[in-house]
């Protein structure tokens, strides 16, 4: 298999990508209708974003590809206070703000 | 509108960054574009794009595009409750909105308001999906022309981690939202050499069964002690 070079062969994956991708989203939104789900998998459901975005998320805190995949203070400090701030005053906007501050006054000092 | 603020704030860098990196890795502003209106869903456009600049063959980047993408069948399966009423063509449109925002909002306006009607709740659904869709358009295509003007260090690529976090943080409030979280960050860091997606996949189900089964053992827990 032959990388993607092409602009034909870069329209192919653009337009796989979003057809699957819609069908994805649309699977259980189509499919499901009147029918309720089994009660184990809405309580598996309730846990959905607790779950996927930290998962999505761990790997890029620990090993950032903007420093090639090496563990990294600042990032690290940053996600720290993100989550303590976050927990701590449930105010997401907030917490956002002391993580940028933290990351950009890290970055800062350490040059 | 105003709940739509933090996201924006992680929308609008993510998509000037996607719309950057893209040009980088060598599509012109069409094809960028098209990934930001056709695929819509930022992290895969960044795997993707990613495999595209390692020479990656084209299958394996739509494959792992879309393996990052699973999540969203979840996303899907969690609205069914709350929008099955809605028209075929109304659900291809909630369809084509469906993403990390959108759906975390929605979701969240839903359980605080269990009594909105279904034309309430498919006006939310729009209403803050539109107002997240169109700024990743305008913030992608300003990445894209106007890239090569924004500095190389102000560390855009933390974007994304910093506002994912500051979501999660808040709904850390029962012991089996606390296990869940734990369990897929531990199991992502253990899986992540394994090809892009798949890690995320594991961690993701292993931290909802955990969720489920934390919950179930304190409620039996409280029905015993009752």
């Amino acid at each position: 298999m032959s990388p993607v070079t092409s602009d034909l062969s870069i329209w192919i994956v653009i337009l796989a990508l979003g057809i699957g991708t819609f069908l994805i989203r649309w699977s259980f939104l189509a499919t499901l209708g009147d029918r309720d789900l089994p009660p184990i998998v809405i309580r598996m459901l309730r846990y959905t974003a607790v779950a996927v975005l930290p998962a999505l998320v761990a790997p890029l805190v620990m090993w950032p590809a903007a420093t090639g995949g090496q563990p990294e203070p600042a990032r690290l400090s940053a996600a720290a206070v993100t989550i303590a701030v976050g927990v701590l005053t449930k105010n997401v906007i907030l917490s956002i703000v002391a993580g940028a501050t933290v990351l950009f006054a890290m970055l800062y000092v350490l040059g | 509108m105003i709940a739509t603020t933090p996201f924006l704030i992680v929308v609008v860098p993510f998509a000037l960054l996607f719309g950057v990196m893209s040009q980088e890795a060598g599509m012109d502003l069409a094809q960028t574009m098209g990934f930001s209106i056709l695929v819509f869903a930022g992290a895969s456009q960044f795997t993707a794009v990613q495999l595209i600049s390692d020479q990656a063959p084209a299958l394996l980047v739509i494959l792992s595009g879309l393996a990052v993408n699973l999540r969203m069948a979840m996303y899907s399966a969690s609205l069914v409750p709350w929008l099955r009423g809605a028209s075929a063509g109304k659900k291809v449109l909630i369809a084509y909105l469906l993403i990390d925002q959108s759906f975390a909002l929605s979701l969240q306006h839903y359980e605080r308001h269990p009594r909105l009607t279904l034309p309430q709740r498919l006006a939310y659904f729009f209403g803050s999906a539109t107002l997240l869709c169109l700024p990743w358009s305008l913030a992608t295509w300003a990445g894209a022309t106007l890239g090569r003007a924004i500095p190389d260090d102000i560390a855009l690529d933390f974007a994304m981690p910093i506002t994912f976090l500051a979501m999660i943080a808040p709904m850390l409030r029962t012991p089996a939202h606390l296990a869940a979280c734990g369990v897929a960050i531990v199991l992502a860091l253990v899986f992540a050499g394994l090809p892009s997606g798949l890690g995320l996949m594991i961690a993701a189900l292993a931290g909802m069964a955990t969720g489920a089964l934390v919950e179930t053992v304190m409620e039996r827990g409280k029905a015993t002690q009752g």
